[in-house]
């Protein structure tokens, strides 16, 4: 079973996407654990290697993206679990995703992106 | 002659013959038609055959009880509303800037955004505020901060709403602190601090504390402004998130006004009476796309608050019973693909919010959905509602929607259903036990989903997301925040660590830290001691923090 780990770092909370995705993609099949909101990266890596997911959605509405979400990555690298696939979504300018994939976050979906492309992500990361 | 016949009658006789025709050889778009919140809308309405009793009973006069028509007797052609757009960013010399250009377009009143950050009592350097500082609202660590503010604004002329919460006590003190700097006393000030902490739990999420604190918190600023700041609305109890949220018209009124009355429930409780504060008691709500849905929301609101005042709360006086509310369109609504849609947007909303009869307004950017908004998109908002005033006409007359068969029928049932949900969370026990057991989050999020499923499966249209769309460039010219901001923020914030009289700031702290624990002391005083020198904003939500406890999440999906 594939997991998924949903989660909220920094300080906003604006979850209704978040908890969207986590349901839509509960309702896709996968197994999906949600942290809540106010999360810090730490808190997340901890839960995301507890939990022994596969991979972290990150969902960000204020603005803090290029901060908190390579944050994430680096800390996943220094706990050797690169293996898990990093993607995220929020109100994200579309000039700041080359550095989020250049940071190591795969997949950037903004607002109104259908979750079958986030369903797409997975299963073509998958087959990797 | 003639056969006489009932309306009822005529109808059945145009639905088997005009209609049939019709329908036999151009069905509907749709089998059934819903509203924005996904409510069946009928065909046609007609007369409901009210009689004059009944009218008078629930629709009556503007400025009278239940006051379904409006609060004032001349409404907008006495006075517009205020239009008042939130704003905020980075530091508080920017946000200043920002300020007097709002007021030298012609807007009316102040509103303010702060950082994430300050709304949660974190300081600027708190490991907790990276890469949140200015980001959605200007950054307010101390005093010094709040001055900059608004330097060159003077407090006694101008009206100020501040979204803050959890620490609404801590910002409200500095604001007084910084009236009295300028030589304005305290019960000339105006304006509104958002306050409404159960929504932060329901829908919002920037709480601290437990909900007995927040409430205790809440009833101690309602005593101290009700004596020291008597033109100060002391909360606006908001239904705007709670609908950003994902909630369904119907929703937001109800968990609104369930809030309202815990809010009112709780004063009582400590002893203060019903019309020393419900008169500055004041509502924030939503704008979005469906209008007449929006405008039947907001009349029916106020028939159901003026009720709740006079029947439960056996409320005396009239401004007790009159919900007075801000309207801001909505966010949600705006979309990010071909961003000038979103001008149409609000502009529908803004006049949703004038014809139900607003106080106040904002209206939003086109830009939001991308980024805080440019000064250019801030003044197309501006105009919109100054072109809503000025130009369209339903000013010019009081609650002019009133009496159409479609309106009057929307507004009665979305008042019937929300006295429905509001008299499930009575037997509950009220809001607070409702958010510990999710109930609220819980309705609130299986709305959102289904709509959300909606707009997946094309059922829902939303131009330019899920029909008619186009490629389209990335926009450009959008509002960046400078992330070295915070690094300017922790040296201001040092300096005035500096130059402060730090044993004069560990004294009021521990008058702070002691008055907390003990229940019956009014902390507002304390608070007021404290900001005045210059403790910060961190460390007094800090010392809140050791005694209160905070807040955790119950995560309900």
């Amino acid at each position: 079973m594939v997991r998924i780990l949903v989660a909220k770092p920094g300080l906003d909370g604006h979850d209704r996407g978040a908890k969207y995705i986590a349901r839509a993609l509960k309702d896709a099949g996968y197994e999906v654990i949600y942290t809540g909101i106010r999360q810090t990266p730490e808190s997340i890596v901890v839960t995301a290697i507890q939990e022994d997911v596969d991979f972290v959605g990150l969902s960000l509405l204020s603005g803090a993206h290029n901060e908190l979400f390579p944050k994430v990555v680096e800390l996943l690298r220094e706990k050797d679990a690169s293996d898990i696939i990093v993607f995220g979504g929020g109100v994200i300018p579309t000039e700041d995703i080359p550095f989020l994939k250049e940071k190591g976050i795969e997949a950037v979906f903004t607002q109104g992106t259908p979750i079958k492309e986030i369903t797409d992500f997975i299963e073509k990361r998958l087959e990797k | 002659m003639s056969e006489y016949k009932t309306i009822n009658e005529k109808k059945a006789d145009w639905e088997e013959s005009t209609l049939k025709k019709v329908l036999d050889r151009f069905p509907e778009q749709q089998e059934e038609f819903v509203t924005g919140s996904g409510h069946p809308v009928e065909r046609l309405y007609l007369p409901s055959g009210i009689s004059e009793e009944e009218y008078i009973e629930k629709i009556g006069f503007p400025g009278d009880y239940p006051y379904t028509r409006g609060v004032q007797p001349t409404m907008y052609r006495g006075r517009f509303w205020t239009m008042r757009q939130y704003a905020g960013f980075g530091t508080a010399e920017e946000s200043n800037q920002r300020y007097k250009y709002l007021l030298e377009q012609g807007q009316t009143g102040l509103s303010i955004a702060f950082d994430l950050p300050t709304q949660i009592g974190y300081d600027s350097d708190d490991s907790m505020s990276e890469g949140e500082v200015g980001k959605v609202g200007v950054a307010i660590d101390s005093l010094k901060d709040m001055e900059i503010l608004f330097e060159g604004i003077p407090l006694d002329k101008v009206s100020t709403s501040m979204t803050i919460n959890a620490p609404a006590a801590v910002l409200l003190a500095m604001y007084i602190a910084v009236a009295e700097k300028q030589g304005v006393t305290r019960d000339k000030l105006r304006g509104t601090i958002q306050n409404d902490i159960l929504k932060e739990y329901i829908a919002r999420g920037t709480y601290i504390f437990p909900p007995a604190p927040s409430m205790r918190l809440i009833n101690n600023i309602f005593e101290f402004c009700s004596k020291e700041v008597p033109k100060w609305n002391t909360i606006s109890i908001s239904g705007y998130h709670i609908r950003e949220a994902g909630s369904t018209a119907v929703q937001e009124i109800a968990f609104t006004i369930a809030d309202g009355i815990e809010y009112v429930r709780n004063a009582i409780g400590v002893g203060l009476d019903v019309d020393s504060f419900a008169g500055r008691l004041s509502f924030f709500f939503n704008a979005h796309n469906d209008l007449l849905e929006e405008v039947a929301k907001y009349r029916a609101a106020r028939r159901i608050w003026a009720r709740v005042m006079k029947e439960k709360f056996n409320a005396k006086k009239e401004k007790s019973m009159m919900m007075r509310f801000h309207t801001q369109t909505g966010g949600s609504t705006l979309t990010a693909q071909q961003p000038d849609n979103n001008i149409v947007r609000v502009t529908i909303q803004t006049l949703a919010a004038v014809l139900g009869g607003t106080q106040s307004l904002h209206t939003n950017s086109r830009d939001e959905a991308l980024a805080l908004p440019s000064q250019e998109s801030v003044m197309i908002a501006l105009r919109t509602q100054q072109i809503a005033a000025n130009e369209s006409g339903v000013t010019s007359t009081i609650d002019p929607l009133a009496g159409s068969y479609y309106i009057e029928a929307l507004t009665d049932r979305i008042a019937s259903e929300a006295w429905d949900y509001i008299e499930k969370i009575e037997t509950m026990g009220g809001m607070v036990k409702a958010i510990e057991k999710g109930y609220a989050q819980k309705e609130i999020q299986d709305s959102a989903y289904r709509y959300q499923r909606d707009v997946e499966d094309g059922s829902r249209i939303v131009v330019g997301v899920n029909k008619f769309t186009v490629e389209e460039e990335p926009p450009k010219g959008l509002l960046k925040v400078d992330p070295s901001l915070r690094t300017v923020q922790v040296e201001k914030l040092a300096m005035v660590k500096g130059e402060r009289d730090n044993i004069a700031v560990t004294a009021s702290l521990k008058a702070l830290k002691k008055g907390a624990e003990s229940e019956d002391e009014n902390l507002m005083p304390l608070i007021l001691d404290a900001v005045k020198k210059y403790a910060t904003l961190g460390e007094i939500s800090g010392i809140l923090r050791e005694v209160f406890g905070e807040f955790q999440e119950s995560i309900v999906l």
